[in-house]
């Protein structure tokens, strides 16, 4: 495609979506003050549009096939298919969650159950929250994850009907993880929504919250989600994104986290389904002593993309920051790791590790890996690396020298690659799941199971 | 059990073997030896299967079978076991999972049932025990930050499991202190019986004096040059292998 025609078809795009804002804006659940940022980010938008490769962050991004899909909401109360058998898959095994389910980003209660919670905790729709007590979320909402430099986030302001809120009073530990599914179907037009996720953590409180995004081939269907979180001090909080759609499905994801001083985070965002896929993720050390952890493993074939923009900003002195992230690339697949580390002229005594390490399993599939640090402080440990190869001939040989057929040992091999970021994983049945996903990926992975 | 005829080898496209004949009996054990570049390494992997090692030349033939036709997973089950001299480290792949698959790859092979958990382990156990492998080094990284001596022991331990017929041991006394020279050289004698046959490749006589072999072979350039009995080896300590060098033909230069 020529430079000229990418613009148009971006161009095309921004007016139909611009468009749908002025007709659909009355429907959307807006106390007074969200009608007002909606109304920000959809100028915003249409200042901006729709990047294209020209712009350095989306270099390797071609969004063409996206903007080409005319995609509509879901049609509110029609029939969609999702009954409860179908996200069985999605469950963790004997892990025992609450879950909150959403259908093309609407809450299903019918397909929701909450578990009993410690007092104070809440696990609601976003949407009736906004109706029910409108001022409750307005000193959070939308206030991490900036529309102004994004115009996917600005998208999603602009649109979003619903999402998951979740609220730990301070000094509260939850034990069970709270499972948020996210479904995308599209039964006649390819299908939008726009989930929106609030996670507010209290001072000293704990809680492990599970985002998966689910659905089935061949529909075509476009996620735009946003999750904010927001973590007082010394706080603690273990998110897992877990993204299976079906690989004729669009997503885009951003994170925003806030931490207050010692609070600690750990996102685990773990890709396997999409045709394009990009993840964004971008934390923010606002007081002293926190930590946070980037744990992420993205896994394409085919003819799949799948890209992971991190920002990690370190705007405290001594907080630590670990990022970890692998990418195992298969068939024609493209991917992207795009790692940036700031670390403020104040944030002294700043620990920051970054590992992105991909391995190509085939000689057609590419990955572009861009590690960065940024550093105004002087007394910082930092560091980076970033690695691109094949499997080690070696350990092929040597599993091969002990009976080990050639293939099973490729298996073997590429998952072994992904166990430094699954090992990340302190909930075990998550870990037992991630280990199926990766080698259900694999054109023989279940032999390999058997084994283990 | 193993009959090798004029084997010759080049290695990026440089000739390394220049023509080995070597027979190998059930029961036997053989020690080749050689100074450094003379080719042990060579014979050793190319036995194993090493991909890179190409046969320009001469035959292999393992119980009657070709052994140099075979893939390197077919000949580890029919019964062929090199212990690396470089044991690859595996971080992901826990030792014991490891050697499941490869025993159960090896009994399917031969129309046996997969070996249970619980059998398993007890076989792992008793094998560990013999080669001072504590408990922990099961559920490790297969090799993972294991010392030189861990990882030759290792590769004694899962010989011990995985009960070859045709042992080679590729500079396997390389590096180990010699208390755990003396678990390694135990763990290969307790191996050593009338249906099993060692191909022992090393630099020095160390090994060779807890492993005594039947045969001893020197390797020079390429080619046998000497074959004795175990005094050999010891000759070979005393008096370095200048001598042999000196006395090995020489190939004739090509008249005009």
């Amino acid at each position: 495609m020529r430079p000229g025609d990418i613009v148009a078809v971006a161009l095309d795009a921004k007016e139909t979506y611009v468009a749908e804002f002025a007709s659909a804006e009355a429907d959307l659940p807006s106390p007074s003050w969200l009608r007002g940022i909606r109304r920000s980010a959809i100028e915003r938008f249409e200042a901006v549009g729709f990047p294209t490769q020209r712009h350095e962050e989306w270099r390797f991004t071609n969004l063409a096939p996206l903007l080409r899909v005319p995609f509509k909401p879901a049609i509110i109360g029609g029939p969609d298919g999702v009954v409860a058998e179908k996200l069985e898959p999605f469950a963790f095994g004997i892990l025992k969650t609450s879950r909150l389910v959403f259908v093309n980003g609407r809450y299903a209660p019918r397909l929701s159950y909450l578990r009993s919670l410690p007092e104070g905790v809440r696990i609601a729709s976003l949407a009736e929250v906004l109706r029910q007590e409108p001022g409750t979320l307005e000193k959070y909402l939308a206030r991490f994850a900036r529309f102004q430099d994004d115009p996917f986030v600005a998208l999603n302001t602009a649109f979003f009907v619903d999402g998951a809120f979740v609220d730990v009073p301070k000094n509260t530990v939850v034990d069970e993880p709270i499972h948020l599914v996210f479904v995308s179907t599209a039964r006649d037009v390819p299908t939008i929504a726009y989930p929106r996720n609030l996670i507010r953590l209290g001072a000293g409180s704990q809680a492990t919250v599970i985002e998966t995004y689910a659905g089935w081939a061949p529909e075509v269907t476009f996620t735009n989600a946003v999750t904010e979180v927001v973590s007082a001090p010394a706080s603690v909080l273990d998110h897992y994104k877990i993204q299976r759609e079906s690989e004729a499905a669009f997503h885009i994801a951003t994170m925003a986290v806030e931490q207050d001083r010692n609070s600690s985070v750990t996102c685990h965002s773990m890709s396997f389904g999409g045709a394009l896929v990009r993840n964004y993720v971008h934390t923010l050390f606002r007081g002293e002593g926190g930590s946070v952890g980037l744990n992420g493993l993205f896994m394409p074939s085919g003819i799949q993309q799948s890209d992971h923009y991190t920002r990690i900003d370190h705007a405290a002195p001594a907080c630590t920051s670990l990022e970890l992230y692998r990418g195992i690339l298969g068939g024609k697949s493209r991917g992207v790791f795009n790692g940036n580390i700031y670390v403020r002229k104040d944030a002294q005594k700043t620990v920051a590790r970054q590992v992105n390490k991909n391995l190509l399993l085939s000689k057609e599939a590419f990955v572009d890996s861009t590690p960065g640090l940024e550093i105004l402080a002087d007394d910082v440990k930092c560091s980076h690396a970033s690695t691109i190869g094949q499997l080690d001939e070696n350990a092929v040989f040597y599993l091969r020298s002990r009976g080990i057929d050639e293939e099973n040992a490729r298996h073997i091999l590429t998952y072994a690659f992904a166990s430094d970021v699954v090992n990340q994983v302190k909930v075990a049945p998550i870990r037992i799941k991630l280990d199926q996903l990766i080698l259900s990926r694999l054109p023989k992975g279940a032999d390999v199971g058997e084994t283990l | 059990m193993l009959e090798i005829k004029n084997l010759q080898v080049k290695v990026a496209g440089k000739e390394i073997l220049k023509g080995i004949d070597l027979s190998i009996g059930s029961g036997e054990v053989h020690a080749v030896m050689g100074p450094n570049g003379s080719g042990k390494t060579t014979l050793a992997q190319v036995l194993a299967g090493r991909l890179a090692y190409e046969v320009t030349g001469g035959t292999a033939r393992f119980q009657g079978k070709d052994l140099l036709a075979m893939k390197p997973e077919d000949r580890a089950r029919e019964g062929v076991f090199m212990a690396f001299q470089y044991p690859v480290e595996i971080p992901g792949v826990s030792n014991a999972y490891f050697l499941k698959a490869a025993l159960n790859a090896i009994r399917k092979y031969r129309g046996l049932e997969e070996i249970d958990a619980m059998d398993f382990m007890g076989l792992v156990q008793d094998k560990a025990k013999l080669l001072g492998l504590d408990e922990t080094f099961m559920k490790r990284g297969l090799n993972e930050g294991f010392s030189g001596g861990e990882k030759k022991k290792n590769e004694v331990f899962q010989m011990a499991v995985l009960e070859p017929k045709f042992c080679i041991l590729d500079e396997t006394d390389s590096g180990l202190d010699i208390d755990a020279l003396r678990l390694v050289a135990n763990g290969v004698n307790t191996m050593r019986g009338p249906n099993r046959a060692m191909l022992v490749v090393t630099h020095y006589q160390r090994l060779l004096d807890y492993v005594i072999p039947d045969f001893v072979h020197v390797l020079v350039d390429g080619r046998i040059v000497k074959s004795g009995d175990a005094d050999l080896a010891r000759n070979l300590e005393k008096h370095g292998y200048g001598w042999i060098v000196e006395e090995a033909p020489k190939p004739q230069p090509a008249r005009a």
